[in-house]
């Protein structure tokens, strides 16, 4: 399954990569394949920006305005007037979101 | 030996570390049953802490986890027959991935667990398992940098683990990426169907009060005898945005979510107009109201799909919101025209 095409923030720099193979790792899309010893974005719309793989790669190789895809986080964000939040069961007790 | 406790009452303190069954017992399942309906859903932890699973030993993996009990009960269970630790850290009961999206599950909560629990007394290996989802919050050359251990990120599905360890901490590419098949699109429909319950109730009070409306007033005995046609499109509604098109998903035409619902929510109204007589003016009014609702509950389903992306989502937003407002509102306002003439 694929969301709307080219609107991902994703962006690689493959001149820093050092290859390590991380971003393949955690990637819960496939998005990354290391070939010739440097990550590669296979097929970018896959990605969901979760930030894995920028958190995760060590020589800041990879960049992702990343968050949750929620919109009802997101119209909770504009409400409050702060980051798109989805509010996960637990954290505010009275809230029935079911966000993620 | 009974393994039927009560997790709560353990204490996971100094050196006695409680030891927890790979097996679920009737409890267990009839609280994952309760929580997928949202019964006691933000109250559903484990005491973050260490646990063995089996008889752990300093060579023993260790696998780390969120303090929700779902989480936990899928990874002891996983651990079948294996001699295992688990190191459950504080989420405020929240899953690893929701929690790894919020920070809880993260790279400084995690460093904090391992220094407090004092983990390399237990273990005599650097090593720990995350989950792959926790890696949306824990950066693993942190991880190693602050407390000497290395992350090895596991599978994305706990079932897998066994395969993973067996076949030397290698995960097969099916085992690293996350799909979103029907059965797990079902289980989020109950929950979601609760999430609107009182807007719901609010909608159709509001629906039934407004079929009594005429030029003299508002009169209960037509409230009664009007109201079927608008309340069943409303419900329907409902249904269209909530259960129809998260269930049949991939099959719906469009990739934003506000027209997949939106396609719901007339393909809805055509049933709704071949087994329920109303005046034309009516069903048109009624057929835009719920294209509304379906496409805004449907949009909604993007925080529970697995796929979607922020700017995706936020994109989509721009022209559905005022879509699915403008559908709605002109649809109460036909309606209520067609009411007073």
């Amino acid at each position: 399954m694929q969301y709307l095409k080219n609107t991902v923030t994703l962006k690689l720099d493959a001149g820093l990569c050092n290859g390590c193979g991380m971003c393949v790792n955690v990637c819960p899309h496939e998005v990354f394949e290391i070939s010739g010893k440097r990550a590669r974005i296979t097929d970018i719309d896959d990605c969901m920006e979760c930030g894995a793989c920028a958190l995760n790669c060590q020589s800041g190789a990879i960049s992702v305005k990343s968050g949750v895809g929620c919109a009802a986080g997101i119209i909770k964000g504009i409400l409050n007037n702060s980051e798109p939040s989805c509010d996960c069961s637990g954290v505010n007790k009275n809230d029935n979101s079911n966000c993620c | 030996m009974d393994f039927s406790i009560d997790l709560k009452s353990l204490k996971p303190v100094g050196y006695t570390i409680p030891t927890v069954s790979s097996r679920l017992k009737w409890p267990d399942y009839w609280g994952t049953i309760k929580v997928r309906w949202g019964f006691g859903r933000d109250n559903y932890t484990v005491l973050p802490g260490l646990y063995k699973v089996g008889k752990p030993d300093g060579e023993s993996d260790v696998f780390v986890s969120a303090n929700y009990k779902l989480s936990f009960d899928q990874l002891r269970r996983s651990l079948d027959s294996l001699d295992a630790w688990v190191l459950v850290i504080d989420t405020n009961g929240v899953n690893v991935w929701c929690a790894a999206g919020k920070g809880t599950f993260g790279t400084s909560n995690l460093v904090k667990s391992i220094k407090n629990i004092s983990l390399d007394s237990f273990v005599r290996h650097h090593r720990i398992i995350v989950p792959q989802l926790g890696a949306v919050g824990v950066a693993a050359y942190k991880v190693k940098e602050q407390t000497g251990f290395s992350v090895i990120y596991g599978p994305v599905h706990a079932k897998d683990i066994r395969t993973f360890v067996n076949s030397g901490y290698k995960a097969t590419p099916a085992m690293r990426t996350i799909s979103f098949p029907v059965y797990e699109r079902a289980k989020l429909v109950p929950v979601d169907m609760l999430y609107g319950k009182y807007k719901l109730l609010i909608a159709l009070a509001m629906f039934f009060v407004l079929a009594g409306l005429d030029r003299t007033g508002i009169i209960f005995t037509r409230m009664v005898e009007n109201s079927m046609f608008p309340l069943i499109n409303i419900a329907g509604a409902y249904l269209a945005g909530i259960v129809v098109a998260p269930i049949f998903l991939p099959l719906i035409p469009f990739r934003a979510f506000a027209l997949k619902g939106a396609l719901s929510g007339i393909i809805i109204t055509g049933f709704m107009n071949l087994f329920f007589a109303a005046p034309l003016p009516e069903r048109i009014a009624m057929g835009l109201i719920n294209i509304g609702i379906a496409s805004f509950l449907t949009m909604n389903f993007t925080g529970s799909s697995t796929y979607t992306s922020l700017s995706g989502v936020k994109k989509e937003m721009k022209w559905a919101i005022p879509f699915q407002i403008a559908s709605a509102a002109i649809g109460l306002i036909i309606f209520i025209i067609y009411k007073l003439k």
